[in-house]
């Protein structure tokens, strides 16, 4: 049973980590590089632009779940298996989602460079 | 790419590691956090480790949002797990601690990966200029308007082309 919670609590830290970098991405490239802008229009209406849009405070509300419900489940289970699992698992969900939502062209040496990634970090972070 | 963006990149990698490590060490002076007493996570900012650490990390978030402005999210991610590799060189050749060969495995894994992205182009091209980009709509004017303009004064439309082509490439 509580190792049903553990992977329900890395689940569910991953899929909020997956759904607020995505919000982020897009919110991002909705405002646009940030160099141009801050040449162009200043640091005040890059500020400005940014805090406004909506997905950016999405993304930021999904990382703040994805945060606190890491803290839930590294009290549910063992930090050496919670941490790599979710950071990896991460890795693999952003790369779907990013094809998926944000329709970036992930090909092959992205696809490898998102499994080695994932392997890697669950070696290092275990 | 210019050297900015891999200065950007880079700031992404470092404070993640740096402001990690220095929360880590800051938490590890200030002792357990019950979830009875909450209030003891505002005396753990007074700490001066949690503090740097806090700001490194908004340096961290800072950086990150800059580079996903102008590079595809999965161009960006392993540029931020760069950091465990870095903070695993950190406490091996500074601090001097053992790094078991599964980790140096791992760090060869995330820098193959890093390299393999590396290689590759930082945004896909449609994604310029926003989701909802003007792009696909630049070409195919590029496209339509060629023919007419070709009749009247061939040097100018291709160079005219070329230039449009050129917008939505990059």
């Amino acid at each position: 049973m509580k190792n049903a919670y553990t992977w329900g609590g890395i689940l569910v830290v991953v899929f909020a980590s997956v759904v607020g970098d995505v919000l982020l991405a897009r919110a991002m490239k909705q405002v646009g590089d940030v160099h141009e802008l801050w040449r162009r229009a200043g640091l005040w209406a890059l500020v400005s632009r940014t805090l406004g849009n909506p997905n950016f405070f999405l993304g930021v509300s999904a990382m703040a779940v994805a945060f606190f419900s890491l803290l839930f489940a590294l009290s549910w289970g063992d930090v050496s298996l919670v941490a790599p699992a979710a950071a990896s698992l991460t890795f693999i969900g952003n790369a779907f989602a990013a094809k998926l939502f944000l329709h970036e062209k992930v090909d092959r040496r992205r696809w490898i460079a998102a499994v080695l990634v994932a392997g890697g970090v669950a070696l290092l972070a275990g | 790419m210019s050297f900015r963006k891999y200065l950007v990149l880079a700031g992404v990698t470092v404070f993640a590691a740096a402001g990690d490590s220095m929360l880590s060490h800051g938490m590890k002076q200030t002792g357990n956090i019950s979830i009875h007493h909450l209030q003891s996570i505002l005396l753990a900012v007074l700490n001066p480790w949690v503090a740097v650490g806090i700001v490194l990390l908004l340096a961290f978030f800072a950086s990150y949002m800059n580079a996903l402005s102008w590079a595809d999210l999965t161009y960006v991610l392993p540029a931020t797990s760069l950091g465990y590799v870095l903070l695993a060189l950190v406490a091996r050749f500074a601090l001097h601690e053992q790094v078991s060969p599964l980790r140096w495995l791992g760090i060869a894994l995330i820098s193959g990966g890093v390299g393999f992205v590396a290689g590759g182009p930082a945004l896909t091209a449609h994604s310029e200029g926003g989701l909802d980009s003007k792009s696909p709509l630049l070409a195919k004017e590029a496209r339509n308007g060629a023919p007419p303009s070709n009749q009247g004064a061939p040097t100018n439309s291709a160079a005219d082309a070329i230039a449009v082509s050129g917008e939505v490439r990059r």
